[in-house]
Protein backbone atom coordinates (compact mmCIF):
# COMPACT_ATOMS: atom_id res chain seq x y z
CA UNK A 1 0.00 0.00 0.00
CA UNK A 2 1.48 3.46 -0.90
CA UNK A 3 0.72 6.99 0.74
CA UNK A 4 2.63 9.40 2.20
CA UNK A 5 5.82 8.95 4.30
CA UNK A 6 4.48 8.51 7.88
CA UNK A 7 6.85 9.52 10.70
CA UNK A 8 7.93 7.32 12.77
CA UNK A 9 6.62 6.95 16.47
CA UNK A 10 9.12 8.50 19.28
CA UNK A 11 7.94 4.82 21.39
CA UNK A 12 10.65 5.82 24.21
CA UNK A 13 8.84 9.18 24.77
CA UNK A 14 5.59 7.42 24.46
CA UNK A 15 6.64 4.97 27.05
CA UNK A 16 7.00 7.88 29.31
CA UNK A 17 3.64 8.92 29.59
CA UNK A 18 2.67 5.58 30.80
CA UNK A 19 3.69 5.30 34.51
CA UNK A 20 2.90 1.52 34.60
CA UNK A 21 5.67 0.81 31.31
CA UNK A 22 8.21 2.76 33.53
CA UNK A 23 7.71 0.47 36.32
CA UNK A 24 9.68 -3.13 36.60
CA UNK A 25 7.87 -6.47 36.47
CA UNK A 26 9.51 -9.01 38.76
CA UNK A 27 12.53 -6.82 38.78
CA UNK A 28 12.36 -6.68 34.51
CA UNK A 29 11.07 -4.33 32.43
CA UNK A 30 7.81 -4.65 31.46
CA UNK A 31 7.04 -5.95 28.45
CA UNK A 32 3.51 -5.11 27.81
CA UNK A 33 1.99 -7.37 24.86
CA UNK A 34 -1.62 -7.34 26.03
CA UNK A 35 -3.62 -4.58 24.82
CA UNK A 36 -5.96 -6.98 22.94
CA UNK A 37 -7.29 -7.61 26.72
CA UNK A 38 -6.88 -4.67 27.77
CA UNK A 39 -5.00 -0.96 26.63
CA UNK A 40 -3.34 0.38 28.73
CA UNK A 41 -4.29 4.53 29.96
CA UNK A 42 -1.93 7.35 29.39
CA UNK A 43 -1.41 9.43 32.31
CA UNK A 44 -2.88 12.17 30.40
CA UNK A 45 -6.45 10.08 30.41
CA UNK A 46 -6.08 9.09 33.78
CA UNK A 47 -4.94 12.64 34.83
CA UNK A 48 -8.53 13.95 33.02
CA UNK A 49 -10.43 11.63 34.77
CA UNK A 50 -9.40 12.67 38.05
CA UNK A 51 -9.01 16.13 37.21
CA UNK A 52 -13.09 15.64 36.38
CA UNK A 53 -13.48 13.90 40.07
CA UNK A 54 -11.84 16.39 42.17
CA UNK A 55 -13.22 19.36 40.46
CA UNK A 56 -16.19 19.27 37.93
CA UNK A 57 -18.13 16.19 39.30
CA UNK A 58 -21.75 15.73 39.89
CA UNK A 59 -24.48 14.33 37.94
CA UNK A 60 -25.38 14.51 34.75
CA UNK A 61 -28.61 15.88 32.82
CA UNK A 62 -30.04 16.83 36.45
CA UNK A 63 -30.76 19.85 38.35
CA UNK A 64 -30.03 23.75 37.56
CA UNK A 65 -26.47 24.34 38.89
CA UNK A 66 -23.45 25.41 37.41
CA UNK A 67 -22.24 22.50 38.68
CA UNK A 68 -24.63 20.03 36.72
CA UNK A 69 -23.96 21.87 33.69
CA UNK A 70 -20.55 22.03 33.65
CA UNK A 71 -20.73 18.64 34.42
CA UNK A 72 -23.16 17.74 31.51
CA UNK A 73 -20.86 20.00 29.54
CA UNK A 74 -17.93 17.80 29.50
CA UNK A 75 -19.81 14.53 29.43
CA UNK A 76 -21.65 15.66 25.95
CA UNK A 77 -18.25 16.74 24.55
CA UNK A 78 -17.12 13.19 24.99
CA UNK A 79 -19.78 12.24 23.29
CA UNK A 80 -18.86 14.80 20.11
CA UNK A 81 -15.39 13.04 20.63
CA UNK A 82 -16.65 9.82 19.87
CA UNK A 83 -18.62 10.96 17.31
CA UNK A 84 -16.06 12.52 14.91
CA UNK A 85 -13.89 9.85 16.21
CA UNK A 86 -15.95 7.03 13.86
CA UNK A 87 -17.28 9.69 11.52
CA UNK A 88 -20.82 9.14 12.94
CA UNK A 89 -23.22 11.65 11.21
CA UNK A 90 -24.58 12.91 14.75
CA UNK A 91 -23.80 12.82 18.24
CA UNK A 92 -27.23 11.50 19.36
CA UNK A 93 -26.63 8.19 17.21
CA UNK A 94 -23.49 7.89 19.99
CA UNK A 95 -24.78 5.86 23.20
CA UNK A 96 -22.64 5.16 26.15
CA UNK A 97 -23.09 1.56 27.57
CA UNK A 98 -20.94 -0.15 29.98
CA UNK A 99 -18.66 -1.90 27.16
CA UNK A 100 -18.50 -3.54 23.60
CA UNK A 101 -21.04 -6.38 25.83
CA UNK A 102 -23.09 -4.59 26.85
CA UNK A 103 -23.72 -2.61 23.59
CA UNK A 104 -24.59 -5.93 21.80
CA UNK A 105 -26.90 -7.32 24.48
CA UNK A 106 -28.68 -3.50 24.39
CA UNK A 107 -28.57 -4.77 20.12
CA UNK A 108 -29.85 -8.21 20.52
CA UNK A 109 -32.42 -7.16 23.82
CA UNK A 110 -33.97 -3.95 22.05
CA UNK A 111 -34.05 -4.35 18.19
CA UNK A 112 -33.91 -8.04 18.14
CA UNK A 113 -36.79 -8.34 20.56
CA UNK A 114 -38.74 -6.33 18.40
CA UNK A 115 -37.53 -7.70 14.99
CA UNK A 116 -36.96 -11.57 15.32
CA UNK A 117 -39.91 -14.07 15.34
CA UNK A 118 -40.02 -17.96 15.08
CA UNK A 119 -38.28 -19.16 12.35
CA UNK A 120 -35.84 -16.45 11.19
CA UNK A 121 -32.40 -17.09 10.99
CA UNK A 122 -29.40 -14.91 12.75
CA UNK A 123 -26.21 -15.00 10.79
CA UNK A 124 -22.70 -15.41 13.08
CA UNK A 125 -19.46 -15.46 11.37
CA UNK A 126 -17.19 -18.01 12.55
CA UNK A 127 -14.65 -15.70 14.07
CA UNK A 128 -16.94 -13.64 16.63
CA UNK A 129 -16.02 -12.80 20.44
CA UNK A 130 -18.73 -14.76 22.82
CA UNK A 131 -20.05 -11.26 23.28
CA UNK A 132 -21.72 -11.73 19.73
CA UNK A 133 -22.58 -14.58 20.27
CA UNK A 134 -24.10 -15.34 23.15
CA UNK A 135 -26.75 -12.53 23.15
CA UNK A 136 -27.80 -13.90 19.64
CA UNK A 137 -28.39 -17.22 21.11
CA UNK A 138 -30.15 -16.17 24.01
CA UNK A 139 -32.56 -14.36 21.58
CA UNK A 140 -32.73 -17.03 19.41
CA UNK A 141 -33.76 -19.42 22.34
CA UNK A 142 -36.50 -17.02 23.55
CA UNK A 143 -38.10 -16.25 19.37
CA UNK A 144 -37.19 -19.96 18.22
CA UNK A 145 -34.84 -18.34 15.87
CA UNK A 146 -31.82 -20.16 14.74
CA UNK A 147 -27.94 -19.44 13.94
CA UNK A 148 -26.13 -19.91 11.16
CA UNK A 149 -22.23 -19.47 11.07
CA UNK A 150 -20.48 -17.99 7.77
CA UNK A 151 -17.52 -20.75 7.16
CA UNK A 152 -13.74 -19.34 7.23
CA UNK A 153 -9.92 -21.39 5.98
CA UNK A 154 -7.04 -22.14 7.70
CA UNK A 155 -5.82 -19.26 7.80
CA UNK A 156 -8.69 -17.35 9.72
CA UNK A 157 -10.57 -15.65 6.54
CA UNK A 158 -14.17 -15.74 6.10
CA UNK A 159 -15.76 -17.83 3.30
CA UNK A 160 -17.39 -14.97 1.37
CA UNK A 161 -18.40 -17.14 -1.35
CA UNK A 162 -20.93 -18.79 0.93
CA UNK A 163 -22.37 -15.50 1.99
CA UNK A 164 -24.91 -14.83 -0.90
CA UNK A 165 -25.93 -18.37 -0.06
CA UNK A 166 -26.00 -17.94 3.36
CA UNK A 167 -28.45 -14.87 3.10
CA UNK A 168 -31.30 -16.64 2.73
CA UNK A 169 -34.53 -14.54 2.80
CA UNK A 170 -35.20 -16.40 6.71
CA UNK A 171 -32.16 -14.07 7.69
CA UNK A 172 -32.72 -11.02 9.90
CA UNK A 173 -29.27 -9.81 11.15
CA UNK A 174 -25.64 -10.59 10.92
CA UNK A 175 -23.51 -10.47 13.79
CA UNK A 176 -19.58 -10.01 12.40
CA UNK A 177 -16.37 -8.73 14.32
CA UNK A 178 -14.54 -5.87 12.55
CA UNK A 179 -11.30 -7.43 13.35
CA UNK A 180 -10.87 -10.86 15.43
CA UNK A 181 -9.70 -10.59 18.64
CA UNK A 182 -7.76 -14.05 18.52
CA UNK A 183 -6.56 -14.03 14.67
CA UNK A 184 -5.94 -10.89 13.91
CA UNK A 185 -7.97 -10.90 10.83
CA UNK A 186 -9.89 -7.78 9.13
CA UNK A 187 -12.93 -8.59 7.55
CA UNK A 188 -13.97 -6.53 4.57
CA UNK A 189 -16.86 -5.41 5.96
CA UNK A 190 -17.72 -3.16 3.39
CA UNK A 191 -18.38 -5.59 0.99
CA UNK A 192 -19.67 -7.50 3.95
CA UNK A 193 -22.51 -5.47 4.73
CA UNK A 194 -23.05 -4.26 1.22
CA UNK A 195 -24.21 -8.00 0.37
CA UNK A 196 -26.31 -8.06 3.57
CA UNK A 197 -28.21 -4.67 2.72
CA UNK A 198 -28.94 -5.95 -0.80
CA UNK A 199 -30.85 -8.75 1.15
CA UNK A 200 -32.07 -6.67 3.55
CA UNK A 201 -30.42 -7.66 6.18
CA UNK A 202 -29.47 -5.65 9.54
CA UNK A 203 -25.40 -5.63 10.27
CA UNK A 204 -24.42 -5.35 13.92
CA UNK A 205 -20.37 -5.02 14.02
CA UNK A 206 -18.35 -5.62 16.99
CA UNK A 207 -15.66 -2.86 16.66
CA UNK A 208 -13.72 -3.64 19.92
CA UNK A 209 -10.55 -5.04 18.47
CA UNK A 210 -11.03 -2.41 15.51
CA UNK A 211 -11.48 0.74 16.87
CA UNK A 212 -7.49 0.61 18.36
CA UNK A 213 -5.90 -0.17 14.46
CA UNK A 214 -7.99 1.07 12.04
CA UNK A 215 -9.85 4.67 11.47
CA UNK A 216 -12.97 3.79 11.29
CA UNK A 217 -15.95 5.47 9.20
CA UNK A 218 -19.43 4.16 10.22
CA UNK A 219 -20.96 6.08 7.31
CA UNK A 220 -18.41 4.58 4.52
CA UNK A 221 -18.86 1.31 6.00
CA UNK A 222 -22.93 1.50 6.32
CA UNK A 223 -22.90 -0.11 9.50
CA UNK A 224 -26.53 -0.26 10.67
CA UNK A 225 -24.40 -1.17 14.55
CA UNK A 226 -21.33 -0.54 15.58
CA UNK A 227 -19.89 -1.30 19.15
CA UNK A 228 -16.65 -0.80 20.85
CA UNK A 229 -15.09 -0.50 24.84
CA UNK A 230 -13.10 2.42 25.90
CA UNK A 231 -10.81 0.14 27.32
CA UNK A 232 -9.62 -1.28 24.17
CA UNK A 233 -8.80 2.24 23.22
CA UNK A 234 -6.50 3.50 25.97
CA UNK A 235 -9.14 4.83 27.70
CA UNK A 236 -11.07 3.55 30.71
CA UNK A 237 -13.22 0.35 31.57
CA UNK A 238 -16.36 0.58 32.40
CA UNK A 239 -17.59 2.79 29.61
CA UNK A 240 -18.37 1.75 26.02
CA UNK A 241 -20.35 3.20 22.96
CA UNK A 242 -22.96 1.69 20.72
CA UNK A 243 -23.63 3.53 17.30
CA UNK A 244 -26.76 3.14 15.36
CA UNK A 245 -28.21 4.43 12.35
CA UNK A 246 -30.88 6.68 13.16
CA UNK A 247 -33.86 5.31 11.75
CA UNK A 248 -33.27 2.15 13.52
CA UNK A 249 -32.03 3.62 17.26
CA UNK A 250 -35.40 5.55 16.74
CA UNK A 251 -37.64 2.69 15.78
CA UNK A 252 -36.39 0.73 19.16
CA UNK A 253 -37.86 0.31 22.34
CA UNK A 254 -36.10 1.23 25.08
CA UNK A 255 -34.10 -1.41 26.98
CA UNK A 256 -33.77 -0.93 30.67
CA UNK A 257 -35.87 1.29 32.39
CA UNK A 258 -35.28 4.16 34.84
CA UNK A 259 -34.19 7.60 35.86
CA UNK A 260 -32.81 9.65 32.56
CA UNK A 261 -34.36 8.02 29.96
CA UNK A 262 -37.95 9.47 30.59
CA UNK A 263 -39.46 12.84 29.45
CA UNK A 264 -42.63 12.11 31.95
CA UNK A 265 -43.63 9.12 34.21
CA UNK A 266 -47.19 8.61 35.58
CA UNK A 267 -48.91 5.71 37.48
CA UNK A 268 -50.77 5.36 34.18
CA UNK A 269 -48.01 5.98 31.45
CA UNK A 270 -44.47 7.03 31.31
CA UNK A 271 -43.20 8.77 27.91
CA UNK A 272 -39.44 8.15 27.28
CA UNK A 273 -36.53 9.98 25.81
CA UNK A 274 -35.40 10.69 22.08
CA UNK A 275 -31.81 9.20 21.15
CA UNK A 276 -29.56 9.01 22.83
CA UNK A 277 -31.22 9.40 25.90
CA UNK A 278 -34.09 6.87 25.72
CA UNK A 279 -30.85 3.86 26.30
CA UNK A 280 -29.27 5.79 28.91
CA UNK A 281 -31.43 4.95 31.89
CA UNK A 282 -29.60 5.88 35.32
CA UNK A 283 -26.40 7.58 36.13
CA UNK A 284 -24.04 7.09 33.16
CA UNK A 285 -20.05 6.65 33.77
CA UNK A 286 -19.11 10.20 33.59
CA UNK A 287 -15.88 10.11 34.15
CA UNK A 288 -14.97 7.02 31.88
CA UNK A 289 -16.97 8.85 29.35
CA UNK A 290 -14.94 11.39 29.88
CA UNK A 291 -12.00 9.37 30.10
CA UNK A 292 -12.29 8.10 26.72
CA UNK A 293 -12.69 11.31 25.07
CA UNK A 294 -9.38 11.97 26.52
CA UNK A 295 -8.20 9.03 25.28
CA UNK A 296 -9.33 9.91 21.57
CA UNK A 297 -7.81 13.09 21.91
CA UNK A 298 -4.26 11.10 22.70
CA UNK A 299 -4.59 8.92 20.07
CA UNK A 300 -5.46 11.66 17.58
CA UNK A 301 -2.64 13.67 18.69
CA UNK A 302 -0.20 10.38 17.31
CA UNK A 303 -2.14 10.14 14.65
CA UNK A 304 -3.86 7.18 13.65
CA UNK A 305 -1.72 6.24 10.61
CA UNK A 306 1.01 6.51 12.06
CA UNK A 307 -0.15 3.54 15.01
CA UNK A 308 -1.44 1.62 11.90
CA UNK A 309 2.26 1.68 10.27
CA UNK A 310 3.83 1.22 13.39
CA UNK A 311 2.19 -2.11 14.44
CA UNK A 312 2.17 -3.35 11.16
CA UNK A 313 5.53 -3.10 11.04
CA UNK A 314 6.28 -4.65 14.15
CA UNK A 315 3.76 -7.50 13.77
CA UNK A 316 6.16 -8.12 10.11
CA UNK A 317 8.95 -8.42 12.35
CA UNK A 318 7.19 -10.23 14.99
CA UNK A 319 5.81 -12.74 12.67
CA UNK A 320 9.12 -13.38 11.15
CA UNK A 321 10.98 -13.81 14.38
CA UNK A 322 8.12 -16.40 15.64
CA UNK A 323 8.32 -18.24 12.35
CA UNK A 324 11.78 -19.04 13.06
CA UNK A 325 11.17 -20.70 16.22
CA UNK A 326 11.39 -24.70 15.77
CA UNK A 327 7.68 -26.61 16.92
CA UNK A 328 5.41 -23.23 16.91
CA UNK A 329 2.71 -22.27 14.72
CA UNK A 330 1.11 -18.96 14.50
CA UNK A 331 -2.70 -19.06 14.44
CA UNK A 332 -4.21 -16.84 12.11
CA UNK A 333 -2.74 -15.64 8.87
CA UNK A 334 -5.14 -13.15 7.08
CA UNK A 335 -3.54 -11.08 4.42
CA UNK A 336 -3.40 -7.95 6.08
CA UNK A 337 -4.31 -9.10 9.55
CA UNK A 338 -4.23 -6.11 12.51
CA UNK A 339 -1.25 -6.86 15.17
CA UNK A 340 -2.65 -10.07 17.04
CA UNK A 341 -0.46 -12.53 17.31
CA UNK A 342 -1.71 -15.97 18.30
CA UNK A 343 0.63 -18.82 18.37
CA UNK A 344 0.86 -22.68 19.74
CA UNK A 345 3.86 -24.59 21.18
CA UNK A 346 4.04 -28.12 20.16
CA UNK A 347 3.51 -30.05 23.64
CA UNK A 348 3.45 -27.06 25.32
CA UNK A 349 0.24 -25.77 26.76
CA UNK A 350 -0.46 -21.78 26.62
CA UNK A 351 -0.97 -21.62 30.23
CA UNK A 352 2.31 -23.06 30.63
CA UNK A 353 3.61 -20.62 28.09
CA UNK A 354 1.79 -17.94 29.66
CA UNK A 355 3.19 -18.56 33.15
CA UNK A 356 7.21 -19.10 32.36
CA UNK A 357 6.48 -15.37 29.95
CA UNK A 358 4.97 -13.51 32.95
CA UNK A 359 8.19 -14.41 35.00
CA UNK A 360 10.02 -12.66 32.38
CA UNK A 361 7.96 -9.88 32.41
CA UNK A 362 6.18 -10.60 28.93
CA UNK A 363 2.66 -10.21 29.13
CA UNK A 364 0.38 -11.95 27.07
CA UNK A 365 -2.77 -13.56 26.80
CA UNK A 366 -3.03 -17.15 27.23
CA UNK A 367 -6.47 -18.97 26.89
CA UNK A 368 -9.70 -19.54 24.68
CA UNK A 369 -9.87 -15.42 24.19
CA UNK A 370 -13.51 -16.39 25.03
CA UNK A 371 -13.75 -17.47 21.61
CA UNK A 372 -14.01 -21.10 21.99
CA UNK A 373 -15.83 -22.04 18.56
CA UNK A 374 -12.89 -20.24 16.91
CA UNK A 375 -10.22 -22.64 18.91
CA UNK A 376 -12.54 -25.43 18.17
CA UNK A 377 -12.18 -25.03 14.18
CA UNK A 378 -8.30 -24.82 14.96
CA UNK A 379 -8.66 -28.02 17.14
CA UNK A 380 -6.68 -26.59 20.16
CA UNK A 381 -7.43 -25.68 23.36
CA UNK A 382 -6.24 -21.95 23.61
CA UNK A 383 -3.41 -19.75 22.46
CA UNK A 384 -0.66 -18.04 23.70
CA UNK A 385 -2.12 -14.37 21.84
CA UNK A 386 0.97 -11.60 21.87
CA UNK A 387 -0.92 -8.12 20.64
CA UNK A 388 1.09 -5.20 19.80
CA UNK A 389 0.35 -1.85 20.65
CA UNK A 390 1.60 2.06 19.94
CA UNK A 391 4.33 1.96 22.66
CA UNK A 392 5.46 -1.63 21.93
CA UNK A 393 8.93 -2.14 19.51
CA UNK A 394 11.12 -4.71 18.80
CA UNK A 395 12.69 -4.57 21.91
CA UNK A 396 8.95 -6.15 23.53
CA UNK A 397 9.18 -8.72 20.36
CA UNK A 398 12.83 -9.68 21.17
CA UNK A 399 11.40 -10.19 25.11
CA UNK A 400 9.03 -12.38 24.12
CA UNK A 401 11.06 -14.64 21.66
CA UNK A 402 13.98 -14.91 24.42
CA UNK A 403 10.93 -16.03 26.62
CA UNK A 404 9.85 -18.73 24.45
CA UNK A 405 13.00 -20.55 24.16
CA UNK A 406 12.78 -20.45 27.88
CA UNK A 407 9.90 -21.99 27.75
CA UNK A 408 11.16 -24.38 24.97
CA UNK A 409 13.96 -25.09 27.39
CA UNK A 410 12.50 -25.94 30.22
CA UNK A 411 9.82 -28.12 28.81
CA UNK A 412 12.81 -30.11 26.99
CA UNK A 413 13.57 -30.47 23.11
CA UNK A 414 11.43 -33.66 23.01
CA UNK A 415 8.87 -31.91 24.30
CA UNK A 416 7.76 -31.43 20.40
CA UNK A 417 7.10 -35.19 19.95
CA UNK A 418 5.02 -35.95 22.81
CA UNK A 419 1.51 -34.62 22.06
CA UNK A 420 0.73 -37.67 21.40
CA UNK A 421 2.40 -39.62 24.04
CA UNK A 422 -0.50 -39.32 26.60
CA UNK A 423 -2.10 -42.27 27.09
CA UNK B 1 6.46 -11.96 43.69
CA UNK B 2 6.69 -15.07 41.32
CA UNK B 3 9.25 -17.35 42.08
CA UNK B 4 11.30 -18.50 39.37
CA UNK B 5 8.96 -21.03 36.99
CA UNK B 6 11.81 -23.44 37.22
CA UNK B 7 11.02 -24.04 41.03
CA UNK B 8 7.63 -25.39 40.12
CA UNK B 9 8.28 -27.05 36.48
CA UNK B 10 10.79 -29.70 37.61
CA UNK B 11 12.18 -32.51 35.59
CA UNK B 12 9.50 -34.48 37.43
CA UNK B 13 6.76 -32.61 36.49
CA UNK B 14 7.59 -32.13 33.03
CA UNK B 15 7.89 -35.96 32.80
CA UNK B 16 4.52 -36.70 34.08
CA UNK B 17 3.23 -34.16 31.60
CA UNK B 18 4.76 -35.75 28.88
CA UNK B 19 4.01 -38.98 29.93
CA UNK B 20 1.05 -39.18 32.68
CA UNK B 21 0.15 -42.27 34.67
CA UNK B 22 -2.81 -43.61 34.99
CA UNK B 23 -3.97 -41.99 31.67
CA UNK B 24 -7.21 -43.56 30.30
CA UNK B 25 -10.77 -45.01 31.74
CA UNK B 26 -12.27 -47.59 34.10
CA UNK B 27 -15.23 -49.28 32.45
CA UNK B 28 -17.29 -50.26 34.62
CA UNK B 29 -16.71 -47.95 37.89
CA UNK B 30 -17.48 -47.45 40.96
CA UNK B 31 -16.88 -43.93 41.14
CA UNK B 32 -17.03 -41.10 38.44
CA UNK B 33 -16.23 -37.39 38.28
CA UNK B 34 -16.35 -34.76 35.67
CA UNK B 35 -13.91 -31.80 36.90
CA UNK B 36 -13.58 -28.28 34.42
CA UNK B 37 -11.76 -24.68 35.07
CA UNK B 38 -13.95 -22.76 32.86
CA UNK B 39 -12.14 -19.89 32.41
CA UNK B 40 -8.90 -21.67 30.84
CA UNK B 41 -10.82 -25.01 28.99
CA UNK B 42 -8.87 -27.09 31.23
CA UNK B 43 -11.57 -30.59 31.45
CA UNK B 44 -10.77 -33.92 33.57
CA UNK B 45 -12.59 -37.25 33.58
CA UNK B 46 -11.58 -39.04 37.05
CA UNK B 47 -12.81 -43.11 37.56
CA UNK B 48 -12.30 -44.83 40.24
CA UNK B 49 -13.18 -48.63 41.47
CA UNK B 50 -13.50 -48.28 45.22
CA UNK B 51 -14.10 -51.47 47.10
CA UNK B 52 -13.82 -51.96 51.29
CA UNK B 53 -13.21 -48.46 51.66
CA UNK B 54 -9.92 -48.69 49.66
CA UNK B 55 -9.25 -47.19 45.86
CA UNK B 56 -8.16 -50.27 44.21
CA UNK B 57 -7.71 -48.22 40.91
CA UNK B 58 -8.18 -45.06 39.60
CA UNK B 59 -7.62 -43.44 35.90
CA UNK B 60 -8.37 -39.66 34.64
CA UNK B 61 -8.85 -38.39 30.79
CA UNK B 62 -8.92 -35.21 29.82
CA UNK B 63 -6.71 -32.23 28.91
CA UNK B 64 -4.87 -29.16 29.86
CA UNK B 65 -1.91 -27.57 31.28
CA UNK B 66 1.45 -29.19 32.29
CA UNK B 67 0.69 -28.25 35.71
CA UNK B 68 -3.08 -30.03 35.78
CA UNK B 69 -1.70 -32.66 33.42
CA UNK B 70 1.29 -33.90 36.13
CA UNK B 71 -0.65 -32.96 39.19
CA UNK B 72 -3.72 -35.57 38.12
CA UNK B 73 -0.97 -38.25 36.97
CA UNK B 74 0.75 -37.84 40.60
CA UNK B 75 -2.60 -37.97 42.49
CA UNK B 76 -3.63 -41.15 40.91
CA UNK B 77 -0.57 -42.69 41.84
CA UNK B 78 -0.24 -41.59 45.13
CA UNK B 79 -4.01 -42.68 46.21
CA UNK B 80 -4.18 -45.57 44.32
CA UNK B 81 -4.40 -48.46 46.76
CA UNK B 82 -5.19 -46.28 49.92
CA UNK B 83 -8.23 -45.91 51.81
CA UNK B 84 -11.09 -43.28 50.77
CA UNK B 85 -10.59 -41.56 54.09
CA UNK B 86 -6.98 -41.12 53.62
CA UNK B 87 -7.09 -39.67 50.14
CA UNK B 88 -9.57 -37.05 51.68
CA UNK B 89 -7.27 -36.55 54.17
CA UNK B 90 -4.25 -36.17 51.25
CA UNK B 91 -6.41 -33.65 49.48
CA UNK B 92 -7.32 -31.42 51.98
CA UNK B 93 -4.06 -31.40 52.42
CA UNK B 94 -2.65 -30.77 48.80
CA UNK B 95 -5.12 -28.28 48.94
CA UNK B 96 -4.12 -25.91 51.62
CA UNK B 97 0.05 -26.33 50.53
CA UNK B 98 -0.71 -25.08 47.20
CA UNK B 99 -2.59 -21.85 48.91
CA UNK B 100 0.54 -21.53 51.10
CA UNK B 101 -1.43 -22.47 54.06
CA UNK B 102 0.63 -26.03 54.85
CA UNK B 103 4.35 -26.19 54.72
CA UNK B 104 5.26 -29.61 54.07
CA UNK B 105 8.62 -29.13 55.58
CA UNK B 106 6.90 -27.95 59.12
CA UNK B 107 3.80 -30.06 59.73
CA UNK B 108 3.44 -33.00 58.96
CA UNK B 109 1.23 -34.18 55.98
CA UNK B 110 0.88 -37.42 53.98
CA UNK B 111 1.71 -35.73 51.11
CA UNK B 112 4.96 -37.64 50.09
CA UNK B 113 6.51 -36.31 46.71
CA UNK B 114 3.65 -34.06 45.70
CA UNK B 115 4.99 -31.96 48.19
CA UNK B 116 6.82 -30.87 44.51
CA UNK B 117 3.71 -28.95 43.64
CA UNK B 118 4.23 -26.68 46.84
CA UNK B 119 6.07 -23.44 43.95
CA UNK B 120 2.50 -23.55 42.57
CA UNK B 121 1.48 -20.93 45.94
CA UNK B 122 3.87 -18.77 44.17
CA UNK B 123 1.64 -18.39 41.62
CA UNK B 124 -1.71 -17.59 42.26
CA UNK B 125 -3.46 -18.00 38.88
CA UNK B 126 -2.32 -21.74 38.35
CA UNK B 127 -3.61 -22.57 42.19
CA UNK B 128 -7.14 -24.31 40.43
CA UNK B 129 -4.94 -26.36 37.83
CA UNK B 130 -2.88 -28.20 40.47
CA UNK B 131 -6.40 -28.54 42.60
CA UNK B 132 -8.37 -29.60 39.32
CA UNK B 133 -7.84 -33.29 40.13
CA UNK B 134 -8.13 -33.42 43.74
CA UNK B 135 -11.16 -31.21 43.38
CA UNK B 136 -12.82 -33.91 41.31
CA UNK B 137 -11.68 -36.72 43.25
CA UNK B 138 -13.48 -35.08 46.40
CA UNK B 139 -16.47 -35.20 44.11
CA UNK B 140 -16.40 -38.28 43.01
CA UNK B 141 -15.80 -39.52 46.27
CA UNK B 142 -19.02 -37.73 47.74
CA UNK B 143 -20.90 -39.20 44.62
CA UNK B 144 -21.37 -35.83 42.84
CA UNK B 145 -20.83 -35.92 38.80
CA UNK B 146 -19.23 -32.41 38.43
CA UNK B 147 -17.44 -29.65 39.69
CA UNK B 148 -15.53 -26.64 38.73
CA UNK B 149 -13.06 -25.08 40.28
CA UNK B 150 -13.74 -21.74 39.09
Amino acid sequence: MSGPVLAPLDVAQIRKEFSLLCTPFHGKPLHYLDSAVSGQMPNAVIERMAHYQRFEHTNVHRGVSTLSQEATDRFEEAREKVRAFIHAPSAKQIIWTRGTTESLNLVAQSWGRANLKAGDEILLSAMEHHSNIVPWQMLATEKGASIKVIPMDDRGVLDLDSLDEMLTPRVRVLGITHVSNVLGTVNPLKEIIAAAHAKGVVVVVDGAQAVPHIAVDVMALDADFYAFSGHKLSGPTGVGVLYGKKELLESMPPWQGGGSMILSVSWEKTTFMGIPGKFEAGTPPIAEAIGLGAAIEYLNSIGLDRIAAHEHALLDYATKELNNIEGLRIIGTAPGKASVLSFVLDGIHPHDVGSILDHEGVVVRAGHHCAQPVMKRFDIPATTRASFAYFNDQADVDALVAAIHQVKDIFGADSFNSAEEQG
Amino acid sequence: MASDPRELYQQVIIEHNRKPRNFGKLDPCTHHADGQNPLCGDELQLTLNIVDGRIEDIKFEGHGCAIDVASASLMTGAVKGKPVMEAEVMAEQFRRMVRGELDPATEANLLGKLSLFQGVKDLPVRVKCAVLPWATLHSALKGEATVSTE
